[in-house]
């Protein structure tokens, strides 16, 4: 690991300062991804703020009057996953974060990180290998390397990475946004599905946070998903392990036809893909399998499967159908 | 299944081999309340290690301790120097530290507590897991920067008084190992997750994850998902489970090894 001055304050703007003056400093989280980096020699910043102590990052809004629920930048995955007022109002979040990594490493990430981990392509992690995210202009091993793991909708010649968390797909189907502060305590929100970003000709930008921003909470809009929703990781191994393919389906259901749907994948693209197409199928269709099913196959006729990910887009359909199926279903098994 | 063990039915040889093991010498120095000697006859049993125990003396395995005092080192002698407070099995410790040391590596290097195992050193394993604050979590990805006034809990705080943590003793009863390397992280593991399935914490597996959390009854299954991050390249993993649902039923079940 190279050497990094390290620091801890409580004061955001005082961060945000020190995130402007160095491009090379970063906030530490849980350090579940960071160090790793690091260790690795992927990551190699100069400087790091432990995001513990931020004032801004760590408030709990009480339940606000139209019902959304806010959960802190530097709360715990664990934490936010067996918060009671999320495993009752948005179960399919708590299921999402529940499936990825494991006991220890969910008691350490934070929510903002969550957000912010980099992709876990092979390429990007391995320094002798060209990759555009980490190297840009180096090229991309991926893209006529091993590609099994990587990316099936919205990839570019410079990058065919995926965005490797489960939390985040919930967080799209959920429609949730993304609160930041910049510099001199300057304000904004970004919708969930703006905020990460396409590769393009910049896979080396994973979001759209501006130089000396910081993300401070995540805001779940109320919905009436919580009935009937699912998240459903499928993956190489039972546990800890990031998915092949995973679905976050939620509806809203009047006498079993879907009054508001929402749908998002994760292992196909650099970001939460969410099934916009296959939402609009099924907005005021009745719950059923046969409509599942068109809803599925018309989502992935989208998809541009690599060398060796074709699988992808049978499994994709499958998954997409099996989601909605116990979504429907109330969330339980069929 | 007559000659199956019932419950802790060691046989006098096994409990002799046991008590002897764990029995400290008060005329040992101390780490953090717990002799050298006896923390190295624990960690012996811990880890399987019996034969080591026997054959290898506690000074040819272990460096004197060298907790440093604050100011031993001067803060500017070591390039982003760090300064850390916090307790270690419930003996508070300072250190000064790179920036760069992880937890296990203060462990391990600064405060002699080797139970803590460096496995992969990239938080795919499980074999270093630590318990802060009640919460389990990896040491070789927490720096120990991070762990200002917090509480730690390793392998060598568990046993208690000359006792054995329950999930100690059920690891030993039920073959929970082979070669013992991932034991440490498996055990404080497990301990960290009784905790967790007595506050009603779920997991992907849970089917009402709507309800009110209530204390849960974990199935093998759940076991299983839920010590996902502690692998054990030996394959132990059916003792490890059996280790586990013992203490966590409080239910004794049948010992399914002997000694020959």
């Amino acid at each position: 690991m190279r050497p990094f001055k390290f620091s801890t304050t409580a004061d955001s703007n005082e961060v945000s300062k020190i995130l402007i003056a160095n491009p090379h400093a970063r906030l530490l989280g849980g350090g579940t991804n960071l160090l790793d980096l690091m260790k690795e020699d992927v990551e190699r910043p100069t400087e790091l703020v432990e995001v513990g102590n931020i004032d801004v990052m760590k408030i709990v809004s009480p339940a606000s009057a139209t019902g959304s629920v806010v959960i802190p930048a530097v709360e715990k995955n664990a934490r936010t996953a067996n918060d009671p007022a999320i495993r009752e109002n948005f179960p399919m979040l708590s299921q999402a974060i529940l499936s990825g990594a494991s006991a220890q490493i969910r008691n350490m990430a934070t929510n903002g990180g969550n957000l912010n981990q980099r992709t876990r392509c092979t390429y990007f992690y391995d320094v002798a290998m060209p990759c555009n995210k980490r190297e840009p202009g180096s090229g991309c091993g991926a893209m006529k390397g091993l590609n099994r793991m990587h990316a099936i909708f919205g990839w570019s010649d410079k990058c065919v990475a995926v965005h490797p968390s489960d939390m985040c797909v919930a967080l799209a189907a959920l429609d949730a946004v993304v609160k930041v502060q910049g510099a001199n305590g300057k304000q904004r929100s970004i919708p969930f599905t703006a905020y990460h970003r396409l590769p393009g000709d910049q896979p080396q930008k994973d979001n759209t946070l501006q130089p000396g921003e910081l993300i401070t909470a995540i805001e779940i809009p109320r919905n009436n998903f919580a009935e009937n929703s699912y998240y459903l990781k499928v993956r190489d191994r039972a546990s800890y392990a990031f998915a092949l393919i995973s679905v976050a389906a939620a509806m809203e259901l009047k006498n079993n036809k879907i009054v508001r749907v929402s749908i998002a994948m994760g292992g196909v693209a650099h970001k939460p893909w969410r099934a916009s197409v296959a939402e609009k199928y099924l907005l005021h269709k009745e719950a059923t399998e046969a409509n599942f099913k068109i809803a599925a196959a018309n989502e992935m006729k989208l998809a541009k499967p690599l060398e060796h990910n074709l699988y992808k887009v049978e499994l994709g359909r499958k998954a997409l159908v099996r989601a909605l199926m116990q979504a429907a279903n109330g969330g339980k098994t069929i | 299944m007559t000659d199956q063990k019932q419950a802790a039915d060691f046989n006098e040889d096994e409990k002799k081999i046991i008590e002897d093991m764990i029995t400290g010498d008060p005329e040992d120095m101390t780490i953090f309340g717990v002799s050298r000697r006896q923390f190295l006859k624990q960690l012996a049993v811990i880890t399987g290690g019996f034969a080591a125990a026997q054959y290898i003396g506690p000074d040819e395995l272990f460096a004197a301790p060298s907790v440093l005092a604050p100011g031993t080192i001067p803060i500017n002698s070591i390039e982003n120097g760090v300064n850390a407070s916090f307790n270690v099995n419930g003996a508070p410790v300072a250190l000064e530290v790179d920036s760069r040391m992880t937890l296990l590596d203060s462990l391990r290097e600064k405060l002699q507590l080797t139970g803590t195992k460096k496995g992969c050193d990239h938080g795919q394993c499980g074999a270093c897991t630590v318990i802060i604050d009640g919460n389990r979590v990896l040491s070789c990805l927490t720096l120990t920067a991070c762990c200002q006034g917090k509480n730690v809990t390793t392998i060598e705080g568990l046993a208690k008084n000359n006792q054995l943590h329950p999930m100690q003793t059920a690891f030993i009863k039920h073959d929970g190992f082979q070669c013992g390397y991932c034991t440490p992280g498996q055990i404080c593991s497990a301990v960290a997750l009784m905790d967790e399935a007595k506050k009603g914490e779920a997991s992907y597996l849970t089917e009402n994850i709507r309800e009110k959390p209530v204390s849960v009854q974990l199935s093998d299954d759940e076991i299983r998902e839920r010590m996902s991050g502690n692998i054990c390249r030996c394959g132990a993993y059916p003792n490890i489970i059996a280790a586990i649902k013992e203490v966590h039923s409080g239910k004794e079940a049948a010992q399914n090894w002997q000694f020959a």
